[in-house]
């Protein structure tokens, strides 16, 4: 187990105040939050964050942080010294539910001694119904165009007849019907948790996310394509293979096409009641001047066309 | 392993959700998601709340919100405008051909 530095994951001091360890908080958790944030490991930096800032904001899990010591460093091979949290006096709050969504390092420092289900975890109405549950599941944006069979994990955290946590796997296998979309979900009924007595499981609610697609953009039901042409194609007129999620068409290049203007392949978006469309955007690409042949041609048209693209400007 | 092929509901714009079932899925008390709707976050169909049904994109929402308010202590009317601000990035990021980075 790596031992993690949760100063340094909140880049504060060892002697900061419990304000500071807020303020530092606020402003890394709005940094990295995954419903804001743009950078790339927003998810995992925002889980660190979480688990560093259960411990520091505790003043009783932080005093017992602090005691072991100062010499650690992140990542370095980590066990708890035996009796390491002898003399802390942990109060209620002092053990963390649901430990299972932290690293093994924080269970094993925080994560025992767990209190029976209810309390906390009792949810808000008066029913007994079991919680919902909610997951993502990323997909091609091809499994929307067809339809799709994905297998998909979930952890979650049980508690035993004797009141400890253990975290529970199973796998499903669930159908992505065609024509889902980014963001919408799939509610599987009756596969959250069991309710309480007689009464019924929660729901599990999938999230449809696409994986990044190498070519295509999707904009709700919309799907985008940047599509190289040549001058000639663009000035002339041509008709030329595109690619879709579906499979290759032809597409009719129109005459005097310039770059990025939008050319609509009508219903060949996402698929589903009203289908979406699919937009080619032409990027005109020149050919490089690396022969003596290419050369003289582009002389040539220098030469004959008198084109001057920069006459609105009024240069 | 199971070899079952579960076949859930696709919440797509012509599903509609009931008060309870959102509360529910947010784990959130109805006077939750009514200040919600009062701040213009959600927009169910239906005049009186008992009657009220949302489409999936307010569970989205719903979902979006409670986080942000759980994560970053995010007041109603921030959380309001928060996503009205990342629905406009979302377009913008679309139209500038760089989504998803």
């Amino acid at each position: 187990m790596e031992f993690k530095d949760y100063y340094e994951v909140m880049g504060i001091k060892r002697d900061a105040s419990q304000e500071e360890v807020k303020r530092a908080y606020r402003k890394l958790a709005r940094k990295f939050h995954p419903d804001v944030s743009r950078e790339a490991d927003a998810e995992a930096r925002f889980k660190e964050l979480g688990e560093a800032y259960e411990v520091l904001r505790d003043p009783e899990k932080r005093a017992a942080y602090d005691q072991l010591g100062t010499s650690w460093k992140t990542g370095q091979d980590f066990d708890p010294p035996p009796g390491w949290d002898e003399g802390f006096e942990f109060s209620g709050g002092g053990f963390t539910d649901d430990a299972t969504a932290y690293s093994d390092f924080f269970s094993s420092l925080f994560g025992r001694d767990f209190r029976p289900a209810g309390g906390r975890r009792a949810h808000a109405g008066f029913d007994a119904r079991g919680e919902d549950h909610h997951a993502r599941v990323l997909i091609d944006l091809e499994d929307a165009y067809r339809g799709a069979t994905r297998s998909i994990t979930l952890r979650t955290p049980e508690i035993d007849s004797q009141g400890h946590v253990y975290t529970r796997e199973r796998t499903l296998n669930v159908k992505i019907p065609k024509g889902v979309r980014q963001g919408q979900r799939i509610r599987l009924s009756g596969q959250g948790s069991p309710g309480m007595g007689k009464a019924q499981a929660g729901d599990l609610y999938l999230e449809i996310a696409f994986k990044p697609h190498p070519l295509f953009r999707v904009e709700g039901r919309d799907v985008y394509l940047d599509l190289p042409v040549t001058p000639w194609e663009a000035a002339l007129g041509a008709t030329v293979n595109v690619p879709t999620p579906a499979g290759t068409v032809d597409l009719k290049i129109p005459p005097g096409t310039r770059s990025g203007r939008k050319l609509r392949l009508k219903g060949r978006g996402i698929p589903a009641g009203s289908p979406g469309d699919l937009y080619v955007i032409p990027q005109i690409t020149v050919p490089a001047a690396d022969s003596d042949k290419a050369k003289a041609l582009y002389r040539k048209m220098e030469q004959e066309l008198a084109y001057n693209p920069r006459s609105k400007l009024g240069v | 392993m199971n070899e079952t092929i579960l076949s859930g509901v696709l919440l797509d714009d012509n599903t509609e959700l009931s008060l309870n079932d959102l509360c529910h899925a947010c784990a959130q008390q109805a006077e939750w998601v009514i200040e919600l709707v009062e701040e213009g976050v959600l927009e169910p169909i239906g005049e009186d709340s008992g009657q009220w049904r949302f489409t999936a994109i307010n569970l989205q929402r719903a979902r979006t919100a409670m986080r942000l308010q759980r994560d970053l202590g995010i007041n109603l009317p921030g959380i309001a405008l928060v996503l009205d601000l990342m629905e406009e990035i979302e377009t913008l990021r679309v139209y500038s051909g760089r989504p998803n980075t």
